[in-house]
């Protein structure tokens, strides 16, 4: 196992540092610098555009630009918002909570609802339930989310008025953050009304978020299920006088469950994806909304930096994924 | 933090909120988050708003006005050459307080004097604080223009400038000009972390700041202590949301009370919700399609007027601006004094087109390229599906046009540069000042190389107009004077004006006093909830 854990993370290192490199060239490529875009109809002049530049070290090579930020990432420096002049540390834990609480609970809202369906479609196999589980998820996995979002906040909140509309938590309302997960902060500040409100601001875009992941676990479980279920071992179970529901669930289940994780590991990074256009249609202040507008801005550190950290999450969370084979099938381990 | 502490801290700020949420709150729903907390840094509509409730300036503009009115300056005096300005500045305003400050004195002379400083001299130790980016001191010549401040005493303070300059005082009116407290700068500078000036902010306006959660929301509270009409609305807060849909469904389900930038295809919508009433106004705005008069065939003036007269100008309002635009015949809005509304716009007549391109040697037309900007702006939904419109007439007079385009900050470089044949842009005023459309869009100035101009024009009679209006204090005067260069300005036709856009804030019926600010503002102190 141990061997196994080395080999897994000798791989993060070089894939690190060849994210800084791309995320360093990508925003570079794009045309337009944070000073020209800012400057807008007001235009800039010659000598001010070269200060600036001479200002933020965009008069260097390119090659020293990266050199030089390569130098500060290895000591724990991701550089300044030439926009808003934050440190881009302190903005992504800002707002990291926020987006890591709505992918948590996307996912769970995914896996919670998905497994058991793709279980049933499994077992029932060829009836009108399995049909109608496979045409919603497809469905489902087809749908723009910008287009679900609106769909579902002009249904369920402009005209049911079941969830409310956008944000975290009520405007009328305040949580002082201590951990920045809404969710748990309320409790820590003991407001009940605080805590119901921010369960409920949670609803709607949990479920547009989850609903790809949803739809893509549920078929994954299905078609893992219907493999499992014609293994030799589980006649044997059945000719053994098992139940139903130990064979499927203890038996079946649990072998069905490798490719389910593999894909549930794969559905972060197209979480975060979904995140970001999730966030801007529900005002959710996480880090994906907060990219985007870096791009639009060219603010470099900004997008340098979130590119950074994602990547180095969905790397650690791949990994964890790779370590959750190993725990759930030994013979991976050698 | 000790837990007696943390659970004393929270108790406090909960037992705040808890009086704010039965209190007298309006709900804004923005369009997006402040850059930060220092309008001096900034040029965007979204970090102005953020900032208005929180800072005062020496003086304002009247709500719903471009007339100036006295503020943190209770009157002044302008010297005869129109060079010395001497504020008399008002007594017992307070300055706001927060969590890790509060004042010993009351604002006076040496904020106004910091506030300056900060933005011009290099010697100043804030200067390079945040970034030291003062884009608009700059824009508008403040860097050349400021000779000396002086604070005569606590309660007095003169500008010297280098030229007389008619529009200063509207210029002090401008969100840049903002006074930050020189006692919290000194504080905070001891502490070493000067920077927090500009994220944690304290001022002397109508509201004071309570949190900024990033990308969500900012809270503020009505200032006890304000030095003004105390507002009506106990706190107030703005709720970012990006997505017009979205701000729109909010304010239906009565989660915000007024809503910023509305879709244009949403209005009929809105107008017909008896919830919602629909406040409008013509922006302060021009959007145009500017010549580059410096280069064949647009130096000839026969060419340019045929343009003006093949161009279907109606037909682009409805289609584009759907309703939501004045057309425009000269280059400042009809909202704006000195506009020379005696000037008859070019008529829609292609055949009179083609006689001119004629007369000008192009009875076979030409081939040229229209550059549309990539991105909305204010002055223009749609600058793209403009190009196309214009591209269609253009051909049935003979003229072939490509359509063009670059990435936003790539397209002002290169019209900035000349680059360009014609290309579309626009303006937006800033302090309610002919002299701020006119000698930024049309100057000779900003006309040489590497100028702001995309017009590239530089008429010398034009030019004596707008230089003599700007060192005269006396309005009648000066507004004579632009209502003669409008009139060289349209022989001329060195642009293709199009519309002036006009502004509409959806809101709930139980808002009133709002006013709407030519400036795009959004002004919170004298606004109440029925």
């Amino acid at each position: 196992m141990f061997r196994f854990l080395i080999t897994r993370i000798s791989v993060v290192i070089p894939t690190f540092v060849a994210v800084t490199f791309l995320s360093f060239l990508l925003i570079h490529l794009v045309p337009g610098d944070p000073i020209e875009t800012r400057s807008g109809e007001h235009g800039i002049t010659p000598e001010r555009l070269a200060e600036l530049r001479h200002l933020y070290g965009f008069d260097q090579p390119l090659w020293r630009q990266f050199l030089h930020y390569e130098r500060d990432v290895a000591s724990g420096d991701l550089g300044t918002s030439i926009v808003t002049q934050d440190s881009v540390w302190h903005a992504f834990l800002q707002l990291f909570p926020a987006t890591v609480e709505l992918s948590l609970c996307a996912i769970l809202f995914a896996v919670l609802v998905g497994v058991p369906l793709g279980v049933i479609a499994a077992v029932r196999r060829g009836t009108t339930f399995d049909y109608g589980l496979m045409g919603v998820s497809v469905t489902g996995a087809s749908m723009p989310i910008f287009w679900w979002g609106l769909m579902a906040i002009l249904l369920f909140s402009v005209t049911l008025g079941w969830t409310p509309v956008s944000g975290r938590i009520s405007d009328a309302m305040f949580v002082e953050p201590v951990t920045g997960f809404m969710l748990i902060d309320c409790w820590y500040s003991d407001d009940a009304g605080a805590c119901v409100s921010a369960a409920r601001h949670l609803i709607l875009p949990m479920i547009v978020l989850g609903t790809v992941p949803l739809a893509v676990v549920a078929r994954m479980t299905r078609s893992a299920m219907l493999e499992v279920l014609n293994e030799d071992y589980i006649r044997t179970a059945r000719a053994k006088g098992l139940s139903a529901p130990r064979v499927v669930v203890i038996h079946a289940l649990r072998n069905a469950l490798i490719p389910v994780v593999t894909v549930i590991g794969l559905q972060v990074g197209s979480l975060l994806s979904g995140a970001i256009l999730t966030e801007t249609i529900f005002a959710w202040p996480g880090v994906g909304h907060w990219l985007v507008e870096s791009v639009q801005r060219r603010d470099y550190p900004v997008v340098q930096g979130g590119v950074l950290l994602i990547a180095t999450l969905v790397m650690l969370v791949n990994l964890t994924v790779d370590l959750t084979y190993g725990l759930l099938n030994p013979r991976i381990r050698r | 933090m000790h837990p007696a502490h943390r659970t004393a801290a929270l108790a406090c700020a909960m037992a705040l909120f808890c009086s704010l949420a039965s209190a007298k709150t309006l709900v804004y729903c923005s369009e997006g988050s402040p850059e930060n907390f220092n309008p001096m840094l900034n040029t965007t509509g979204t970090t102005f708003d953020a900032n208005e409730p929180i800072y005062s300036r020496l003086v304002e503009f009247k709500p719903g006005s471009t007339e100036v009115s006295p503020a943190l300056a209770e009157r002044w005096d302008i010297a005869e050459d129109g060079k010395s300005y001497v504020f008399h500045l008002r007594h017992g305003v307070k300055w706001q307080s927060n969590k890790t400050f509060t004042p010993t004195r009351d604002f006076n002379a040496d904020d106004v004097l910091f506030s300056f400083e900060r933005q011009w001299k290099d010697s100043n130790p804030y200067h390079k604080v945040s970034g030291g980016g003062y884009d608009y001191f700059n824009d508008m010549s403040f860097n050349k223009l400021l000779g000396s401040i002086d604070a005569l005493d606590p309660y007095t303070i003169r500008f010297t400038l280098t030229a007389p300059q008619a529009p200063f005082l509207a210029d002090l009116a401008m969100d840049f000009a903002s006074i930050q407290s020189k006692e919290y700068a000194d504080a905070l500078q001891k502490l070493g972390k000067p920077e927090q000036i500009d994220q944690v902010p304290i001022g002397t306006g109508p509201f004071e700041l309570l949190q900024y959660q990033r990308d969500s929301t900012i809270r503020y509270r009505a200032f006890a202590n304000y030095w003004g009409p105390k507002p009506k609305l106990d706190a107030l807060v703005f709720s970012i949301n990006k997505d017009p849909a979205v701000r729109l469904a909010k304010l239906r389900a009565n989660e915000c009370q007024v809503m910023a930038f509305p879709n244009l295809a949403d209005l009929p919508a809105i107008k017909a919700d008896a919830t919602l009433q629909l406040l409008e106004q013509p922006g302060l705005n021009i959007g145009y399609l500017a010549f580059n008069n410096q280069k064949p065939p647009f130096n000839d003036r026969r060419v340019r007027t045929a343009i003006n007269m093949a161009i279907d100008k109606k037909a682009i309002l409805q289609a584009v601006y759907q309703g939501a635009g004045q057309p425009a015949k000269n280059l400042i809005p009809p909202t704006m004094w000195s506009y020379n509304n005696e000037i008859q716009d070019f008529p829609y007549d292609p055949e009179q087109a083609r006689k001119l391109l004629a007369d000008a040697g192009f009875a076979k037309g030409f081939e040229t390229d229209i550059w549309a900007m990539p991105v909305q702006r204010p002055y223009n939904p749609d600058a793209r599906r403009i190009a196309e419109m214009m591209q269609a007439d253009l051909a049935k007079v003979g003229i072939k046009t490509n359509v063009v385009s670059y990435e936003w900050g790539e397209y002002r470089k290169r019209v900035q540069a000349g680059e360009h044949q014609m290309a579309e842009l626009g303006w937006t005023g800033d302090n309610g000042d002919p002299d701020n459309f006119f000698i930024p869009l049309a100057g000779c100035a900003a006309a040489r190389p590497g100028g702001g101009s995309a017009s590239k024009w530089c008429n010398q009679d034009f030019e004596a107009l707008i230089d003599k209006a700007a060192t005269l204090n006396d309005q009648a005067a000066r507004a004579k004077l632009y209502e003669q260069a409008q009139v060289i300005m349209h022989q001329e036709a060195p642009f293709y004006l199009i519309a002036h856009s006009v502004v509409f804030m959806p809101m709930r019926k139980t808002v009133v006093g709002y006013e709407m600010s030519p400036f795009g503002r959004h002004q919170f102190d004298a606004v109440d909830l029925q």
